[in-house]
């Protein structure tokens, strides 16, 4: 610092590798500092399923299944892939929405770092998210009696599937996120496509059960194959090619909106 | 080649149908600093934003150390610190939490922005409220920590965007203090401002902006004696001494002052005008209740460079009268007294 000539390169820090994926890595951090002191959201997600499952349970598990343990067995898969559903469509892109808007945002543009390296960071975070909100359900559900009918490698590959699922989905909710500068009218597109999306399915009861309007619905909604993909790989019943229509379905979403959200993340605000 | 920190050359920025910026022209030297004054919404803020790299211009160009702030804006991002008018600091993070991970964004490893967090901190006076959520900080608090946070990364250019805005008097000092201790370790500095007053304090180059075009250019010095220097405001203490205040006036100035309401002020060529002023009261026992030298407002350099709104323009508020005779409609002018020059009252 002691003459202006010198003084050149800015940073001091040599510059290291892979900086996007280690400032996106910095920025998740902050994330989730700020989702701990503020854990309002992350409640809310575990807390929807988890309310819905205890309803259904012990409401509806005599009359459909007989039994409410019977029921459970069916219902848990579900319920699981819900709250990774939520978590994803509740989290990044209201978040981001609302962050874009504060200067801190103008901050980090001004910097010598990857223009998505805050949304990368946001959608990264909310990983740890999804994991945390499996989890907590894998407790719930155990204390409520729900067994894993297969073995552990499937119950993790099935928490894997439920978390890419939510990871995809959450994908299209941040490029809304992105896109539309009103967050009332992100919250409300959330609100209106949570009920469909992930009621719509063969949550609560097998998709032929259904009333033939439902059941259209829910054969082409990619959340019932996420679903039945879970509860095989939990409970033992046929997979079908569930597995296989879950990871397409995962991998088409994220391809197809993870790149708007760059795209739009990017544009000149 | 690097002749200049940074330099923009008729820039034009639209957003729809207005234009914001009509062909601006900025150019600063290294280490020396240019303000940038203008009222509000005369595009002071998107010639920040361009040279910063956060907008893109419609025309002309724009370089920072040498580079376009288009085609190479991520080289410009490793010189730049910039300090906008928003807050630009995360409120539910602590101050220190903030500055580190600007440190960790800049690549400086976790210790090292830990250690270059406690540095800023001390310098900013915020040690005491680091680990605080910003949330909790008071405006002054939260100007300091924005301020640090844009030195994080050592930068050779600073954008300060109506860094005083919302400061009190006392506040603005310190600030000015900070910018000066900037430019002495060599960092170029642009700083916009709606206060003559502040541009005169800090800058070694005024460029004055309305309407998205630089209207005059030059030295504090220059810029003063084209609009006028200072001005001596006064009031006296009997409504009926006015006449004879106002004579001891244009004998020393050379010409009538003008009147508003109970002020009578007179632009004056020096300093000593003022203390000759004070002196031909006190021979003749005019005693007044206000008498202050100060820097002309805003909108006294506006009318001075353009020669539009004479009627209106009227020689600025006695500052801190709590009066405001001005026209109403440009933003007012600097609250407190100006440092350098104000509070030679005299009651003779």
């Amino acid at each position: 610092m002691s003459a202006p000539t010198v003084d050149t390169a800015g940073t001091t820090a040599p510059r290291r590798p892979a900086p996007l994926l280690r400032h996106s890595l910095v920025l998740a951090r902050r994330s989730l500092a700020k989702s701990l002191r503020n854990p309002g959201s992350l409640v809310n997600g575990v807390m929807t399923p988890a309310l819905f499952m205890v309803l259904f349970v012990y409401l509806f598990g005599g009359s459909v299944s007989g039994s409410t343990d019977a029921y459970l067995q069916y219902l848990f898969p579900g319920v699981l892939v819900m709250g990774a559903g939520i978590a994803g469509m509740l989290s990044s892109g209201l978040t981001i929405n609302i962050d874009m808007k504060k200067g801190v945002y103008d901050r980090f543009r001004s910097l010598p770092i990857g223009r998505s390296a805050p949304l990368l960071g946001s959608v990264l975070a909310d990983l740890v998210r999804y994991l945390i909100t499996v989890l907590i359900l894998f407790a719930i559900g155990f204390l409520m009696g729900f067994r894993v009918g297969t073995d552990p490698a499937s119950a993790v590959a099935a928490s894997a599937l439920a978390i890419g699922f939510g990871f995809a989905l959450s994908w299209v909710m941040v490029f809304l996120g992105v896109l539309l500068r009103d967050e009332s009218a992100v919250m409300a597109i959330t609100f209106v496509s949570i009920l469909p999306l992930l009621l719509g399915t063969s949550m609560a009861a097998p998709v032929d059960t259904l009333p033939g309007w439902l059941r259209a619905w829910a054969g082409i909604n990619p959340v019932t194959h996420t679903m039945d993909a879970a509860r095989a790989l939990l409970t033992g019943t046929p997979a079908g090619d569930s597995v296989t229509l879950t990871l397409v379905w995962s991998a088409a979403l994220v391809a197809v909106f993870a790149p708007l959200s760059v795209w739009a993340f990017n544009r000149e605000r | 080649m690097t002749e200049y920190a940074f330099r923009a050359e008729g820039l034009v920025k639209r957003f729809g149908k207005t234009t914001a910026l009509a062909g601006v022209d900025l150019a600063a030297r290294p280490g020396s600093v240019l303000g940038v004054l203008g009222p509000n919404g005369a595009g002071k803020t998107t010639a920040v934003r361009i040279l910063a790299t956060l907008a893109r211009p419609d025309g002309g160009t724009a370089s920072v150390g040498g580079f376009d702030v288009v085609r190479q804006a991520a080289r410009v991002r490793r010189l730049i610190g910039l300090t906008g008018q928003q807050s630009m600091v995360d409120d539910e993070l602590s101050g220190r939490a903030n500055l580190v991970l600007i440190g960790q964004l800049l690549d400086l490893r976790r210790t090292e922005a830990a250690a270059r967090a406690g540095e800023l901190l001390e310098r900013f006076e915020l040690t005491e409220a680091a680990n605080r959520p910003v949330a909790t900080y008071s405006g002054g608090m939260r100007r300091h920590l924005d301020l640090a946070a844009c030195l994080v990364g050592r930068p050779r250019v600073v954008f300060l965007d109506e860094p005083s805005v919302g400061l009190d008097p006392g506040k603005r000092e310190e600030l000015w203090r900070m910018v000066r201790e900037l430019t002495a370790e060599g960092t170029t500095v642009l700083l916009t401002t709606q206060y003559l007053e502040e541009a005169d304090a800090l800058a070694d180059d005024i460029a004055v902006i309305d309407h998205g075009r630089v209207i005059a250019e030059g030295t504090p010095a220059e810029l003063k004696r084209v609009v006028g220097g200072q001005a001596v405001s006064l009031r006296t203490t009997d409504p009926e001494r006015s006449q004879a205040a106002a004579a001891v006036m244009e004998r020393v100035a050379g010409r009538a002052p003008e009147r508003t309401r109970q002020t009578l002020s007179v632009p004056v060529e020096s300093d000593t005008a003022a203390w000759e002023m004070a002196a031909g009261l006190r021979e003749r026992g005019i005693s007044v209740t206000e008498f202050s030298l100060h820097l002309p407002g805003l909108d006294e350099v506006f009318f001075a460079l353009t020669g539009t709104g004479r009627t209106s323009a009227t020689p600025s508020a006695p500052v801190g009268t709590g009066t405001s005779p001005t026209n109403g409609t440009d933003p007012s002018p600097p609250v407190g007294p100006a440092p350098s020059d104000a509070g030679k009252e005299t009651s003779a």
